[in-house]
């Protein structure tokens, strides 16, 4: 609601209400720019890079914008979502489905996965609930490590996927290359100048993602999400279920952190097994914060401002300060960013969190 | 004798709103001070300010002063108030469960011995020194003792006992304050049985004869009578009658407590006359489990067109009763809508059926603070009723355009003060919001109309104007309206007949011409009593 | 009287649920992985004496009120910087370990207060609030110890630094420094297991400290601020600063904890083993039974064997069940998760079903 402003409010907005944290990262990252003029660093293909990685990103972050809206707070247990969307990719893989049609049956297949998985995890947050925010997190810890077993002991037989000694379990990596890989990135891709490439079915992708949301937001189950979470005695008194609400919001967050997983992996142009769906979900939560949203508000706005933010700053950092400093320092950056940000979010008093 | 607390010219606003005003009162020692008022009378608010509760310095601090023993005295916190020897047992319990009876009593005054760690660490070292539970218990069961609890075994876990025991260690913690010089009893007989409370009120004059000063809080008349020195009745933040108990009646003091001048006016003619006939919800026995408000057995039959007003003291079950009919709060009974039967617990049911509630906690409930005006007027007719609402897309969205043409009109209509519609509505006045919230009950087209407390904490000019929409609502559109407040001369303005609720049940219905006494003697659930007595 | 008896077992088996699921799993992966006894016992006797300081550290947050307190990473980072200094400076032996103590003690103050400072900003919120406390933290550490050390921070024994220069290497052997001071001050040997008496000597001066602390006013005062924020204010408490000193107690102890742990193992992952630490010190005290909202000193020595137990048999349990070792360990990781996953979802229920 209310996300259509003028510029002069827009900018008002911005000094009165950006808190330092934010201002703080924006100047960071604006400085390495500067540093990277300085640098045999190609700016053009910094660019080129940062929209690829807000493309791939931002379907995920997207995801914590359903949670948050109705007062469950970012969803922590976004590994549940993931799982589903790589058990669409492979079973794609497993079948052979080759080229750019596979990338939209993995979608489908993990839509069908992620409703039943969001049905049964709205179900159990609903029984704990004000505790959501931990136990999403340990519950996706611990389908993560079961999923690990799994994926040693579910019979894919394709030979690209599984061990090559013994031919039992699939590797921690999987390529997909000849399936979907870059089926996004590369539709109607264009060059601006120099190293500058425009991923165009990438960013129509997240685009119309985005749009999706917004008008869903705009209908009754959707305003009935939002009523929930901003005042739950009000939405009662509007006749609204705060239980099946809330429902709702935590399938479609599954849902999109499944079709987030897919967009991420063809653009990187591999699945990744085990135990890296545990490393999507912190850098989402603190994308949305970024953005500025809070723990229990958020708007699509804060979602694209959040993951431009963001990964412009990962994918600036590395090269730059690789010329400083030895050794990868972005990881390192990441956790302190990322944490720090989230450390701030729940810090807040209740009236500033709003 | 001694005076020894004076509260003198004690002044509170609360957000602009003026809950005390140059309040006086003074105990003296051993002297048993009774506190008598409806809610909203200040008594709670007066009581909080002298034990230095935090909420009295967070809403801006209060004027006047307080002498205490001769001395004035600045109770900024309840550790002040608790070494000047003030005590008080809270409406609610504080006591922690997982704590024996002892362990309660001796809450952060423990007694304890030094020992070797605590030696080693010299004055850093106090906090680490081991509890004494023997002399401990000691004390505890001497607190006891004194009032007479000899049943209590102090090393019984507070969890597991009875109501009416757990006042009572409220009380045996405050006594085992041996500087205690003046306690304060809110509501203590709440929710104790006739015996129990006679034992309450012995152990009081106990107190009192040991030289210790009582204030004491207590809707229930008679026992104010029994057992008080003196009686101070306060209504609408002031003090409107003081003086020995032998000085009052039952009678005189119910009287005191509601009486108020009210200007006759005159309101305006109805297209039909509502006749006992024709009635549009009749409710039997209706039980609602609302925390602080609950509803035990009440009856009544609501006729088609009428404004009817629902009276009663504080936490007697009044709001209980809207809340319980449009499905807020878990209930049961028998109720019956326009002929048929009603489903109580679901709001989507009352909505259905016409039936809008107005809360009386209007920030709570009534309200989505951070959006817009507009949204709010209009959210509940959304996603209750899909209306303003057109096809995109193949999605159904709500339409803008719509939303703003209906919020602009109803705006005009009740002159809500605001800087547009797109304003969020935390920045209104409390008038203005009141103003949405009927403005968001209007776009529900309601047959029949529950409102509560709708002019709480709202100016007198905005007052006039909720009260004659209402009015208006009524005589103009045809709105059944049930009106719900704990100001009596509001209920008399507008309402055909009034309700009065004490203990959860329906205690009388009186016409609004009725004298002031007998709506005190009701709400006080004395009136069948002085009617005995002629 | 019958149903009374009944209804009383039902009770006790459903409030230790997770001890007895635990126990019956154990058992099962016992008997499958067919691992020799003695083998087995001499094991978890170590681990005792190893493991056993750092769960009991969870103890007194638990009582306070402030859950579980994943930031006990705080105290093992303290820990390990300090060992990392009392092996540049070549302190060995005994002396080392106290002095490595000590450093960390003193560091784990000023941590544990800055983490208790926070954790009262975030009320209602203070488990998920130490968890992402803990992660910010590693990454501050490993800021320091991957860029600082040896840049900024001198260091001069070369040979643990990485090639670059800058940044600790990723292991940091203890052998020849502090590895095992404390275990080999005194060893019992019963057949071939081997005990080592010191850190149990410190695993009972803990117990026991624990047990002297809550018989004193500052005990009382934790317990009162875990039961009731709102009544222990009113009756005068200071809440905020109880729980700061909650919360450096247990930091504090920690730091101790790991400095036990890591004399035993022998060396120090750099950047790994603080990590692991949190989970499964927390998970083994709820797997001995403890709950958010309570903790009791047998809660982690049950917890202890229990999960190590478990812990040691589970690979070859996977290799016998399954063929595959592999399944074996992310079973123990995911029995870990999930023991938390569990405690964290009855502690919502429970909180919820309390409201309503």
């Amino acid at each position: 609601m209310g996300e259509a402003m003028d510029m002069k409010s827009l900018v008002n907005q911005i000094f009165k209400r950006v808190d330092v944290p934010i201002l703080v990262i924006v100047l960071f990252l604006l400085s390495l720019f500067v540093l990277a003029a300085f640098t045999t660093v190609s700016i053009p293909g910094l660019i080129s890079d940062s929209l690829v990685r807000i493309g791939m990103n931002g379907v995920l972050v997207l995801a914590m914008l359903p949670t948050i809206r109705a007062g469950i707070g970012p969803n922590f247990g976004l590994p549940v979502g993931i799982i589903g969307g790589l058990l669409g990719m492979l079973i794609v893989m497993e079948n052979h489905i080759m080229g750019p049609m596979g990338f939209f049956v993995a979608i489908a297949i993990s839509i069908g996965f992620n409703l039943i998985f969001g049905w049964i995890y709205a179900w159990l947050l609903d029984k704990v609930r004000g505790q959501e925010m931990m136990v999403e997190t340990y519950v996706g810890y611990s389908i993560v490590a079961f999923m690990s077993i799994m994926w040693l002991v579910l019979p894919f037989k394709n030979p690209e996927m599984v061990w090559a000694i013994g031919g039992v379990g699939l590797r921690y990596t999987l390529t997909l290359q000849g399936y979907f890989d870059k089926v996004l990135n590369n539709f109607l891709r264009f060059r601006i100048f120099g190293d500058l490439y425009f991923p165009t079915g990438l960013i129509l992708f997240f685009a119309l993602m985005c749009f999706i949301i917004y008008l869903f937001f705009r209908t009754r189950a959707g305003l009935s999400i939002d009523l929930v979470g901003q005042n739950e005695m009000y939405a009662i008194s509007s006749g609204v279920n705060p239980r099946t609400a809330r429902r709702n919001a935590v399938i479609l967050s599954t849902v999109l952190a499944g079709i987030g997983i897919i967009v991420y992996a063809q653009s990187y142009g591999f699945v990744q097994l085990y135990q890296a769906p545990l490393f999507m979900t912190f850098p989402a939560v603190a994308s949305i914060l970024i953005g500025g949203a809070s723990i229990r508000r958020a708007t699509i706005t804060n979602v694209v401002m959040g993951t431009v933010i963001f990964q412009t700053l990962l994918t600036v950092a590395l090269p730059v300060l690789s010329q400083v400093t030895r050794g990868d320092i972005t990881e390192v950056m990441r956790l302190i960013v990322s944490n720090g940000m989230i450390l701030y979010a729940l810090t807040r008093a209740p009236k500033e969190a709003s | 004798m001694k005076t020894v607390l004076e509260m003198r010219n004690i002044s509170k606003f609360y957000y602009g709103n003026q809950v005390l005003k140059n309040i006086s009162i003074s105990v003296g020692e051993g002297e048993i001070l009774g506190l008598v008022g409806e809610n909203g009378a200040g008594k709670s608010t007066l009581m909080n300010i002298l034990f230095g509760m935090p909420v009295i310095h967070s809403t801006g601090g209060f004027e006047g002063e307080i002498i205490f023993d001769g001395q004035k005295v600045d109770i900024d916190s309840p550790s002040k108030a608790m070494e000047l020897g003030i005590g008080m047992v809270h409406q609610e319990f504080m006591l922690l469960p997982g704590f024996t009876v002892t362990e309660n009593i001796k809450l952060n005054r423990e007694i304890t011995k030094p020992n070797l760690v605590s030696k080693i660490l010299g004055t850093k070292g106090k906090r680490l020194e081991t509890l004494d539970i023997q002399v401990m218990r000691k004390d505890a069961r001497q607190a006891l003792d004194t009032i007479k609890m000899h049943s209590i075994d102090e090393m019984e876990y507070v969890a597991s006992l009875p109501v009416a025991h757990k006042q009572f260690v409220e009380i045996a913690r405050e006594i085992d304050k041996k500087t205690l010089r003046l306690l304060v009893l809110d509501e203590p007989t709440a929710v104790l049985t006739e015996s129990e409370a006679e034992n309450l009120l012995n152990i009081i004059r106990l107190l009192s004869e040991k030289g210790i000063s009582i204030i004491f809080i207590s809707h229930r008349l008679h026992e104010i009578l029994e057992v008080a020195h003196r009686i101070v009745i306060l209504r609408d933040g002031q003090v409107v009658a003081e003086g020995r108990k032998e000085e009052f009646t039952v009678y005189q003091i119910a009287e005191k407590m509601v009486g108020r001048k009210i200007e006759n006016v005159q309101l305006p003619p109805r297209k039909k006359e509502i006749s006992e006939n024709n009635v549009i919800m009749s409710i039997k026995h209706l039980k609602v489990h609302m925390p602080g408000e609950e509803v035990k057995d009440f009856s009544i039959d609501i006729r088609e067109g009428e404004i009817l007003g629902i009276g009663g003291l504080a936490g007697q079950g009044k709001l209980g009763i809207a809340n319980g009919v449009f499905g807020l709060y878990p209930s049961e009974g028998d109720v019956t809508y326009m002929g048929r039967p009603y489903q109580l617990n679901s709001t989507m049911y009352a909505l259905k059926s016409g039936i809008v509630y107005v809360s009386e906690d209007r920030r709570g409930v009534g309200l989505l603070l951070d959006e817009s005006v507009e949204m709010n007027i209009v959210a509940t007719a959304i996603t209750a009723f899909g209306m303003f609402t057109k096809k995109f897309l193949g999605f159904t969205v709500y339409d803008r355009k719509a939303i703003r043409q209906h919020a602009e009109s109803l705006i005009k209509e009740l002159d809500i003060r605001c800087k547009g519609p797109t304003q969020p509505v935390r920045r209104l006045s409390g008038g203005n919001q009141q103003k949405v919230c009927l403005a968001r009950a209007f776009t529900l087209s309601p047959k029949l109309l529950f409102v509560s407390e709708p002019t709480r904490g709202i100016d007198v000019g905005a007052k006039k104007l909720v009260l004659d929409y209402l009015v208006k609502l009524n005589r103009e559109h045809g709105i059944t309206i049930v009106l719900t407040s704990s100001e009596l001369a509001e209920l008399k303005s507008i309402c055909d007949r009034i309700a009065i609720v004490a203990e959860g049940k329906l205690a009388a219905v009186l016409p609004p011409t009725a004298p002031d006494v007998e709506f005190g003697l009701a709400m006080a659930g004395e009136l069948k009593e002085v009617k005995v007595n002629g | 009287m019958e149903k009374n008896v009944k209804s009383r077992i039902k009770l006790i088996l459903l409030s230790n649920i997770v001890p007895i699921v635990f126990f019956v799993l154990t058992l099962g992966a016992v008997i499958a992985a067919k691992i020799p006894p003695l083998f087995l016992i001499s094991e978890v006797v170590r681990r005792l004496s190893r493991n056993t300081f750092l769960v009991l550290a969870l103890i007194i947050p638990v009582i306070a009120g402030l859950g579980l307190n994943f930031a006990i990473v705080l105290g093992a980072m303290a820990a390990q910087a300090a060992l990392f200094f009392v092996v540049d400076w070549n302190i060995t032996g005994v002396k080392g370990v106290l002095l490595a103590m000590v450093i960390a003690s003193l560091m784990s103050i000023f941590l544990g207060r800055l983490v208790g400072i926070t954790l009262n900003r975030a009320k209602g919120r203070e488990m998920i609030t130490s968890m992402i406390l803990g992660f910010f933290a590693n990454g501050v550490y490993q800021l320091i110890f991957l860029f600082l050390i040896g840049s900024l921070i001198p260091f001069s024994k070369t040979d643990i630094l990485l090639p670059q220069g800058v940044g600790l290497r990723n292991t940091v052997d203890l052998y020849g420094t502090v590895a095992g001071a404390l275990n080999n001050i005194l060893v019992v040997s019963i057949k071939f297991i081997n005990i080592f008496i010191v850190p149990l000597l410190f695993v009972v001066g803990l117990c026991l400290f624990i047990t002297f602390l809550l018989k004193t006013k500052l005990g009382q005062d934790f317990r009162a601020v875990g039961q009731d924020m709102h009544i222990a204010r009113t009756a005068g408490i200071d809440v905020d600063k109880t729980r700061i000193i909650a919360i450096i107690y247990s930091t504090v102890l920690a730091a101790i904890g790991q400095v036990i742990y890591l004399q035993d193992i022998g060396t120090i992952n750099t950047y790994n083993s603080h990590e692991q630490i949190g989970l499964f010190s927390i998970a083994a005290l709820l797997v001995g039974g403890a709950s958010v909202q309570k903790a009791s000193i047998w809660n982690a020595i049950i917890g202890v064997i229990l999960f190590h137990t478990l812990f040691v048999v589970a690979p070859s349990a996977g290799n016998r069940l399954f063929g595959q070792p592999q399944i074996g360990e992310f079973f123990r990781e995911f029995m870990a998760y999930a023991v938390i996953a569990f405690a964290l979802a009855m502690h919502g229920w429970r909180a919820r079903k309390a409201k309503h």
